[in-house]
């Protein structure tokens, strides 16, 4: 028995609040990675998906004799070939019982639904002799019209799918009155009407993709007494739960690991067709087989986000007190409910009153099936949406009572001294301090110098004005208490789990569910546990991803992964605490309520005795000296159930620039102060604040998922969707202002999808706001060089006329079906 | 099928590829360099990058057998051309500036990185944002890409070989 050897002072040894350098980096910058596409296994075969080139048709015939004679092709199957075992892609989230949503098999034998789903699989030796085959194969369709405009299909115009006989598929409902959180928002519009103010607009949310780099990919290995699938996923637990509910495969025989995962954003969030395809095949042949898709398949395929028209009306008094705020909603489902399908919306439902005391809120949302590409989460999932239309309509309301967008804001929000704060919408925002984040923000802004200089520009009639836009954002995340989530009808819980394996050595293990693909939970979660337990961050090794290791959890998204998980593996952590007391009592001969627990060491209150967790460990390992009827383990798990969502704010500053001739836009400044609670890793946090940020700027100014008139993705490649570049970004100014969550132990708020969330609505407004002396309220996103100038020289219409030239089909019979044509206005001109 | 014969990351290899074989397949299927990855099919992102006589291409936009008779560096054998360290200093500043996230990027990133410090030892972040351009990233919103790149600039001028 020894006593412990002094520690360094607690107090700067912690490692929670450290920028440490990732665990996970070293492999990654030296290409020692294990994506998906990098597994071969004895014997694979690999898959080439047959896709449907039109966007609504009738599946005549699929001949595949051709196909299936090439060199090298193992089988050619189409959906019939499959039958039941193809099994089918399941919507966890009915938003309303009488939901309608069309049977989503992998691969349909008689109709395809939208341009890109999949009618055949060829099987071959290589990927490149099964791509090859794959041309072999000769399907006959019957072209159907098809659904296409969200506004015309939400009007049954053209059935997406004709035998539901609409393509409504279920309206959702919160109104303040009926819930008890608020007044009549419609009462308080009609006094508007009279006597203040009322702002009534329409906005576009275009549709994206989410785009992650390592395009998805997936090897399933049958020959094991489980079958065992690699996928790139952010949710193989979920996924193991769908693949058994979808394919009647038993759960406790599937196994589903998520390797080196190459980001997600939502958009691996999932149970593919794709995966469902190579699940069968591979059962089908019993043989490996591993199928990865090509960017263009990913584009056209993997599910998009966004894609909704927002109608929205917002009542306030003559002085800008706002009184009410009613919003409809038309949302684009695509040709299928996805996994969460209509929920994304929802998950909006609660956050268009944001920070702001509405009396009075009703939001109306109704879905819609259409032949695009299915939608789903894509990073901020219904949230984004919320904040661009209240931050958007803040700055509206603000024009029209003639003050300062901040002032505005100020006199409507939450003060801090109101936390708790139960919303218009029904939630208790446990913390916050909107005032000092946007006193921050400004500062470091250098807003009054901006709006100064852009009084100058205005007032000399510059070319090149500036504007700058303003975003008070709050999001709800950290999904989500399984309560909560039952009464929206949600098919799962909201909690996490987390278990801490204590090794002879005095190592750890931790196994979490949740799965990372980027966010560095190796490191954070290592300097979670370090800090509780007193290890060695260097000791710590983070498990994850796999079901049969991580046996239990609900994966990643929603930015849940510390504030539900990180809460998880502290309960956890503390539970090994617990278990060891008796052990160091009796190794100490002392009274189990003389032990303290300090610094990884346990004491004896009074004494200098004392034995580190390690010793304990080692203890509990051997198990020859532990007192009568004390288990020979430390390890312990935990499932934590969150009590409230979380909710993360900040303050968001954007100065753009706008050349008036030519609507060119340029961003000058970017500056946010978020709060997000208790900081784990600084670095890691700003990190995940830049990439959120770029994904939102991107929406605000280039990205768009765009459609022909036959249904066709004209934007299927990196050539034509705009990701932007190091050369179209800047770097940006990031701070943070901290007040800590009460909801959970260490005081955390997500963070994965504030910059996302906050950012979009920022950048259009300092765009709006440039050119707003120029009669313009609106500029419809992404605020292209064509729809500002658009915007500028027909002021009113929000640059909203389409942009036909790069939606038109390329090849024109003016250009001997030639080369491509621009078919923008003026273009010819 | 046509033989080639090339020196990847310092070994000879000798192989017969279909004279359609992309060098990133080659790389990838035949060597099992898969610290090369491929994100797209249209030469956009940049993510397969590697070093092809000491200069930086993307190796799906060059056959294998054009790869013939020369020499080829991968992410995998970086720090192999630099003497002092484990790490290449380009590797060892993304690492510093959390200049990764999902880390799929990376191997591209690093070897257009070190190609754009070959060529401009001292750039400035505007003639990096220009010389990173043709690499796409979802992850770091390119903040934190373009520190990694200024932060191996500023380490290595005063000495290292690259």
């Amino acid at each position: 028995m020894t006593a412990v050897e002094d520690r360094p002072d607690t107090e700067s040894a912690k490692e929670i609040g450290r920028d440490r350098r990732r665990k996970e980096d070293q492999r990654l910058i030296t290409g020692r990675t294990r994506w998906t596409d990098n597994i071969a296994l004895p014997g694979m075969l690999h898959l080439a998906m047959v896709r449907s080139p039109f966007a609504h048709a009738r599946i005549v015939s699929i001949d595949t004799e051709a196909a299936k004679t090439a060199d090298n092709v193992v089988a050619v199957l189409t959906g019939a070939d499959l039958g039941d075992a193809q099994g089918v892609c399941i919507n966890a989230w009915a938003i309303t019982t009488e939901q309608l949503a069309p049977t989503h098999v992998p691969m349909p034998t008689d109709r395809v639904a939208f341009a890109g789903e999949t009618v055949a699989v060829v099987v071959a030796r290589s990927a490149a002799a099964a791509r090859d085959a794959a041309e072999l194969v000769d399907v006959e369709y019957d072209e159907l019209p098809a659904a296409l405009d969200l506004k015309k299909s939400a009007a049954d115009e053209v059935l997406a799918h004709p035998d539901l006989g609409t393509n409504k598929s279920a309206f959702w409902k919160f109104d303040s009155e009926e819930a008890g959180t608020g007044g009549n928002v419609d009462q308080a519009i009609e006094k508007a009407r009279g006597d203040g103010i009322v702002i009534e607009r329409e906005y576009r949310q275009q549709r994206l993709i989410p785009a992650f780099m390592e395009p998805r990919s997936t090897v399933v290995d049958p020959t094991g007494e489980q079958i065992t699938m690699w996928t790139a996923t952010q949710i193989p637990h979920v996924l193991r739960f769908a693949l058994a509910a979808g394919s009647g495969v038993p759960e406790s025989k599937i196994r589903v690991i998520a390797p080196d995962v190459g980001g997600g954003f939502g958009g691996k969030l999932q149970q593919t067709p794709e995966e469902m395809i190579t699940f069968a095949v591979a059962r089908r042949l019993g043989k490996p087989v591993r199928y990865t898709e090509t960017r263009s398949e990913s584009l056209m395929a993997g599910h998009h986000g966004r894609d909704q028209w927002q109608k929205l009306t917002l009542s306030a008094e003559k002085d800008g007190t706002v009184t009410g705020l009613k919003v409809e909603l038309t949302a684009d489902l695509g040709a299928y409910v996805a996994i969460l399908g209509g929920g994304v919306p929802v998950l909006g439902a609660f956050m268009f009153n944001a920070i702001y005391k509405f009396p009075a809120y009703q939001f109306n949302c109704q879905t819609v099936l259409t032949n695009k590409t299915w939608t789903d989460a894509y990073r901020g999932a219904g949230r984004p949406e919320a904040t661009y239309a209240i931050e958007r309509l803040m700055d509206e309301l603000a024009a029209e009572v003639g003050v300062d967008p901040l002032v505005i804001r100020e006199k409507n929000w939450i003060t801090h001294e109101e936390f708790p704060f139960t919303t218009v919408a029904g939630l208790e925002y446990d913390s916050g301090n909107y005032e000092a984040a946007t006193e921050k923000a400004k500062a470091s802004f250098g807003y009054d110098e901006l709006r100064a200089e852009q009084r100058r520009r205005r007032e000399a009639g510059d070319r090149i004005q500036l504007g700058i836009g303003v975003s008070t954002f709050t999001e709800m995340c950290g999904l989500a208490p399984s309560r909560v989530l039952g009464s929206l009808n949600y098919g799962a819980g909201g909690w996490e789990h987390a278990g801490v394996r204590m090794l002879a050595t005095g190592k750890v293990e931790i196994t979490t569910g949740t799965s990372a693909h980027g966010q560095g939970h190796e490191t954070a979660f290592s300097q979670i546990v370090a800090d509780r337990l007193g290890v060695a961050f260097e000791d710590v090794e983070i498990l994850h991803g796999d079901t049969q290791i991580a046996h239990k959890g609900m994966d990643t998204y929603g930015s849940r992964s510390l504030v539900v998980g990180g809460e998880a593996l502290v309960r956890a952590a503390d539970k090994v605490i617990e278990k060891a007391k008796p052990i160091a009592a009796h190794l100490l001969e002392a009274s189990v309520d003389d032990i303290e627990f300090s610094a990884g060491r346990f004491g004896v209150r009074g004494t200098d005795q004392g034995l580190a967790m390690a010793e304990i460990a080692m203890a509990a390992f051997t198990a020859h000296n532990l007192p009568d009827g004390v288990e020979a383990t430390l390890d312990s798990e935990a499932t934590y159930d969150p009590v409230n969502f979380n909710y993360p704010h900040g303050t968001h500053l954007c100065a753009m620039e706008v050349d008036t001739e030519t609507g060119g836009v340029l961003m000058r400044k970017y500056t946010c102060v978020d709060d997000i609670g208790t900081i784990i890793n600084p670095m890691i946090v700003e990190g995940q604040v830049h990439g959120g940020l770029a994904q939102g700027i991107s929406q605000a100014l280039w990205e768009e998922a765009v459609y022909d008139d036959s249904g066709t993705l004209v934007s299927g490649s990196f050539v034509d969707y705009l990701l932007p570049t190091t050369a179209d970004t800047i770097s940006f100014d990031v701070h943070h202002n901290t007040t800590a969550s009460t909801t959970n132990t260490l005081g955390t708020k997500g963070v994965g999808e504030a910059g996302t969330i906050a950012s979009t609505p920022a950048v259009v407004n300092a765009v709006v706001d440039a050119v707003r002396h120029l009669g313009i309220h609106d500029i419809q996103m992404p605020c292209t060089p064509e729809r500002v100038w658009r915007a500028i020289h027909d002021a009113g219409a929000g640059g909203r006329a389409e942009t036909e030239g790069a939606a038109a089909p390329h090849f024109d019979e003016s250009t001997g079906m030639q080369g491509t044509v621009d078919r923008t206005d003026g273009a010819q001109s | 099928m046509t033989r080639i014969e090339l020196t990847v990351d310092g070994a000879r290899v000798s192989d017969d590829v279909e004279p359609r074989m992309l060098l990133v397949q080659y790389l990838r299927e035949k060597l099992g360099k898969t610290g090369t990855v491929i994100g797209c099919d249209t030469s956009n992102c940049g993510a397969c990058t590697v070093h092809l006589d000491g200069r930086s291409v993307k190796s799906c936009n060059v056959l294998a057998v054009q790869a013939n008779g020369r020499e080829v560096t991968t992410i995998e054998g970086l720090a192999d051309t630099y003497e002092g360290g484990e790490l290449h200093p380009v590797q060892e500043a993304f690492r510093e500036c959390h200049g990764l996230q999902c880390g799929f990027c990376t191997p591209g990133m690093v070897m257009q990185a070190v190609d754009l410090l070959n060529e401009n030892p001292s750039p400035t972040e505007a003639e990096v944002r220009e010389g990173m351009e043709g690499n796409l990233c979802r992850c770091t919103g390119y903040h934190n890409i373009v520190k990694s790149v200024l932060h191996a600039s500023s380490t290595t001028t005063t000495g290292g070989a690259r």
